[in-house]
């Protein structure tokens, strides 16, 4: 993935962090393991397709031998690739692994470090603070071991360490990701790519030769960097993005935190467990405006009030200084509304976690007659690049944080996948709405589908009943034993159908709890369904179960929908 | 902190409960009609379970002031088994929240007061503030007024203005706002240093940070609140009001002040310390005979005796250490002797800091400008809170011995009775009069044992009985 950061100047998405895909920047490197350890005629040749929003299960089986000869000989001799991926993120990774086990000769072209933001500036690294957050918080929390019967004594950390856990982390994933790349046979170009024209792509450093290769297609996959509204001054020292803070050169004593989405949260969780107090400033009037507002104000009751921090919502920061001379940082606030000055603040340190930009430029889009929209890259439900004039661009996708559509790092890799298996002859919607997504605070939350809200909205337009379900971690078993019993899981699903609309969770684990949601609404198991399956006691995965078996569906509906198989 | 004993009950046994619990389904408990016809109803916390006996405020859906429909949900409340949204069982205004965010409340008690008309806010408001400030703990409730409301539904309308003033006084306690935010005044003060001066009731415009740029951090409000530990330093952090003793109503029940509410907190949670006493006398001729001597150069006896125990606690650091945490404790770098001094409607510690460093004759300057400064309500925190021992002294009422209670927060305290003419029995077998002061030293045994305190008590006595050092 291109990732340098470059100031942007674009009109810009909202300075909050309103919708969750805008500013999320959440990842799995699931495939990087996989592709790395086993060569690709030993792998399974069931893919697991994911259907189009409907319910009807598919396998697609494919017999190598057909596709893999009958794509290469038939790509004209003219094309050096069959096709070129501009950026190595997650989502140009997840495209390439799937582009070569569907035979297809590969290229991935970098111009910056391998693995792109999730793996250098962004998920992985944050993960390592937070999983040393995690433990200092359990390491202080007195009362939760003295529950447990445990005899601590003063927890502390040693910051250097602590970064170097993370760098080290990256550097880690990083060599993984390369090495899975290369052994699978994908080229690694390095440069910057910019399309010059169809299937026609130039590579290079700046101030270096240009070479140009030609695809038969061509997926843009460059990512997103930190949104930094205008009037903050990013001196990198005292104002910062998560490209900074994920280096934790060092810890402030106060840090304001613009922005409270997962970003903002994710940090103020790093932050407070490694001493800082936090100030959250966030434009709309709740903190956690993207979440379902049931579990985004139980999380406040959790992960904020009982925190060293305050907060100030309704408000922009208009103007950002950092700490010079002596003097602090000094925050400008201005009501949202009214816009009349509200409040100065003066901290040590601010975090600018106001979302993510699309880095799209210098990609010669105008070259094909396409023009961004504030950024993204406009593409239509199968990623295909639409031009100015609305109509599709043959042979070019856009995946990932620079379309926008959901910036999370795993839906880049699944809409990669999904753009090669219709370059390879299977045509692929993916269901965003299966896609989970997750804040990995302690304790976690997580969610996929719709929130309560837009589901209300959804029936009222569809003219369907939907119902609720909760359940809560205080009732479990194994939170229980944890002595980690905070925590709620949500279900939204239509009583007449049974159908999942969304589930929602906060609690311990919740990260890891979701995919047993999410694989239901992406296969399209419905309630009466799963809530035979069986799940392991005493376990977490059991506020699920319970979560389906509180369900009530109308009278008529409560048969299984699909016959299980006796074996 | 636990909030759960701080409800108050006055009201509960004159309605039944108000309110019903909404389950997801709908299910909820049968509830006796309403019996009372007031205007002015009160919210209590309902069993949400059987074996719910108290109740979690978890967030306030409303705010004082909203207008509330049956069937609305006004909190969400945490029971031993979940997080339940209670809904109004009437029509009516959000009036007054007596049980704040985050506080517990026992099952039937009122958590807050239901207005039918807009007009009866500030009448609810009023009889909120004229029960004691139930939940919060903290000093900063308004409790001026004495009477105790026996019957809700019969209000004294004459009531309403003279607490209205108080009222917004206690809002400070339940208030989400922060104070620096508030236009015009602004305190800049951490975030965690807001929520304790939430939580501890300290009102932040009356301490000076101690932070980057004067910025109040969190142990500044500490320091705050440890003054009025050590008894009654809220009257030099607020102007607090302070009752005058003159024309005492007898046979009235008379609700404490801020600062006897902190002070009797704060000896309320000295009983969790393991203290312990021992005694000495002194012989103090030559101390006395020094006395005379310097007197005129403006030395106090107070200096004299500060300036002895430090040079004594040089020698024995132990006794100038101090346990917070009950697993470690801090050998304190400085030794800074406190001296209790009563001053109108209460006592306060100024500090003499450094006591061991600073010549006698600027110690005794020093200690002026601090009793002239507490009388004056000017002491700034840290001259009434960083003392690491704290001297009490009742000599000059005739007291011969007394014993003190030690301030949280500190290794030890000595009191100190009168010097007084004694007849003793010498080693060579005569007997002679002597001018004698009994002390009796109070320390933390976690951290202080008998015999460092004999030592100290020893080391102290040479010096005093030897006071020519105290001069140097």
């Amino acid at each position: 993935m291109h990732a340098s950061i470059l100031p942007l100047s674009t009109s810009n998405p909202p300075y909050s962090t309103l919708r969750p895909h805008s500013s999320s920047r959440l990842c799995g490197l699931q495939r990087e393991a996989f592709g790395f350890c086993s060569p690709p005629q030993f792998r399974s040749r069931n893919l697991r397709a994911v259907p189009a929003k409907t319910h009807s299960r598919r396998l697609s089986v494919f017999s190598t031998s057909n596709t893999a000869a009958g794509n290469r000989s038939s790509a004209p001799a003219s094309f050096d690739y069959d096709l070129v991926i501009i950026g190595a993120g997650v989502g140009g990774h997840g495209a390439a692994l799937h582009a070569v086990e569907k035979g297809l000769k590969t290229a991935i072209i970098e111009g910056d470090v391998m693995g792109g933001t999730c793996v250098n500036r962004g998920c992985v690294p944050s993960k390592a603070l937070l999983a040393v957050s995690g433990r200092m918080r359990e390491l202080q929390d007195e009362h939760h071991l003295k529950a447990l019967g445990l005899q601590v004594a003063a927890a502390g950390y040693d910051r250097q360490a602590v970064a170097d856990h993370a760098n080290n982390l990256a550097s880690r994933i990083r060599g993984n990701l390369t090495n899975s790349l290369k052994a699978l046979g994908v080229d690694i170009l390095t440069g910057f790519g910019t399309i010059v024209g169809p299937q026609k792509v130039k590579y290079g450093k700046i101030g270096s030769s240009d070479n140009v290769v030609t695809a038969k297609d061509i997926i843009i996959a460059t990512g997103s960097v930190p949104f930094v509204p205008r009037g903050i001054e990013v001196d990198g020292k005292t104002v910062i993005t998560s490209d900074h803070a994920l280096k934790l050169e060092f810890v402030p004593d106060w840090i304001a935190i613009v922005g409270s989405g997962y970003i903002g949260l994710e940090f103020s969780d790093v932050y407070t467990a490694l001493g800082s107090e936090v100030t959250f400033i966030e434009a709309m009037d709740q903190l956690m405006p993207g979440f379902d507002p049931e579990i985004g104000k139980l999380a406040q009751r959790v992960l904020i009030n009982p925190r060293k921090i305050d907060y100030h919502t309704g408000v922009f920061a208009t103007k950002i200084t950092p700490a010079k001379d002596g003097k602090p940082v000094t925050i400008e606030l201005i009501d949202a509304k009214t816009k009349e000055p509200k409040d100065t603040l003066e901290v040590d340190a601010a975090l600018i976690a106001t979302g993510r930009a699309p880095f799209t430029k210098g990609l010669g889009l105008e070259n094909i007659n396409v023009e961004t929209q504030r950024g993204f890259v406009p593409v239509d439900e199968r990623m295909r690049v639409i031009d100015a004039d609305g109509n599709l661009i043959p042979h070019l996708y856009c995946i990932g944080d620079a379309n926008g559509k959901l910036m999370l790092a795993h839906t880049a890799s699944a809409q990669g996948i999904s753009v090669v298996e219709q370059l390879t002859g299977n045509d692929h919607v993916l269901n965003h709405l299966s896609i989970p997504a997750a804040c990995f605070t302690h304790p976690e939350i997580s969610m996929v589908g719709l929130t309560e809200p837009q589901a209300r909205e959804k029936a009222e337009n569809q003219g369907f009943e939907i119902s609720i379900a909760k359940t809560s971690f205080k009732a479990n078993t194994k939170a229980l034993a944890e002595n980690e019993g905070e925590g709620l899981a949500k279900l939204i699903y239509r009583p007449d159908t049974g159908e999942i609309l969304g589930v929602h969770i906060f609690g311990m684990h919740a990260a890891d709890l979701i995919h047993e949601a999410s694989n239901a609404i992406a296969l399209g198991t419905r309630v009466q369904d799963i809530k035979f399956a069986v799940h392991a006691h005493p376990t977490l995965s059991e506020v699920l179960d319970e979560l389906y078996k509180s369900a009530k569906l109308n009278s008529h509906n409560t048969k299984p929908a699909s016959e299980p198989v006796a074996v | 902190m636990s909030h759960s004993h701080l409800l108050h009950t006055t009201f509960v046994p004159t309605a039944p409960p108000s309110l019903r619990r909404r389950l997801g389904v709908g299910a909820h408990l049968p509830r006796k009609p309403h019996l009372i016809q007031s205007k002015i109803r009160e919210i209590f916390m309902p069993a949400l379970s059987s074996t719910m006996t108290e109740g979690k405020i978890v967030s306030w859906v409303k705010s004082e002031g909203d207008k509330l429909a049956k069937g609305e949900s006004v909190v969400v409340v945490e029971s031993d088994k979940a997080d339940m949204d209670v809904e109004s069982f009437y029509d009516g205004y959000l009036a007054a929240i007596i049980v704040d965010e985050g506080l517990s409340a026992a099952v039937g008690s009122t958590i807050a007061l239901l207005a039918e008309t807009e007009e009866e806010i500030a009448l609810a408001q009023s009889k909120k503030s004229s029960s004691p400030a139930p939940a919060s703990a903290s000093a900063a409730g308004g409790n001026d007024a004495p009477m105790v409301l026996e019957e809700m539904p019969s209000p004294v309308p004459a009531a309403a203005p003279a607490v209205a003033s108080v009222s917004s006084n206690a809002s400070a306690v339940g208030s989400a706002v922060h104070p620096a935010s508030e236009g015009g005044k602004r305190v800049v003060a951490s975030p965690y240093a807001k929520k304790l001066a939430k939580d501890l009731g300290v009102d932040l415009k009356g301490i000076v940070g101690s932070g980057p740029n004067g910025r109040v951090v969190a142990k500044d409000v500490e320091a705050a609140l440890a003054a009025v530990n050590v008894g009654g330093g809220s009257a030099a952090t607020t102007a607090a009001e302070v009752a005058k003793p003159s024309g005492v109503e007898l046979g009235s029940v008379v609700p404490f002040t801020t600062m006897q509410s902190a002070v009797s907190r704060n000896m309320v949670e000295s009983l969790a310390v393991p203290t312990f006493r021992v005694g000495y006398t002194f012989t103090t001729d030559a101390l006395d005979a020094l006395y005379k001597k310097i007197k005129s150069k403006g030395v106090t006896m107070t200096a004299l005796l500060a300036k002895a125990t430090a040079l004594a606690l040089v020698q024995h650091p132990v006794v100038n250490s101090s346990c917070r945490d009950g697993k470690s404790f801090t050998y304190n770098s400085h030794i800074n002797v406190a001296v209790a001094v009563a001053i109108d409607g209460g006592l306060i510690t100024p500090v003499l800091q450094d006591a061991d460093k600073i010549d006698i004759y600027s110690l005794s300057r020093k200690w002026k400008e601090l009793v002239d400064k507490a009388r004056a309500k000017q002491l700034q925190p840290q001259e009434y809170n960083s003392g690491t021992f704290t001297l009490s002294n009742l000599g000059m009422f005739g007291v011969d011995r007394f014993d003190a209670i030690l301030p949280p927060g500190t290794g030890a305290i000595m009191a100190v009775g009168a010097s007084e003419p004694a007849l003793v029995g010498t080693k060579d077998g005569r007997i002679g009069l002597k001018t004698q002061m009994q002390v009796n030293v109070t320390a933390d045994h976690r951290v202080i044992y008998g015999a460092d305190l004999a030592a100290f008590l020893q080391t102290l006595a040479k010096i005093i009985e030897d006071p020519n050092d105290l001069t140097l």
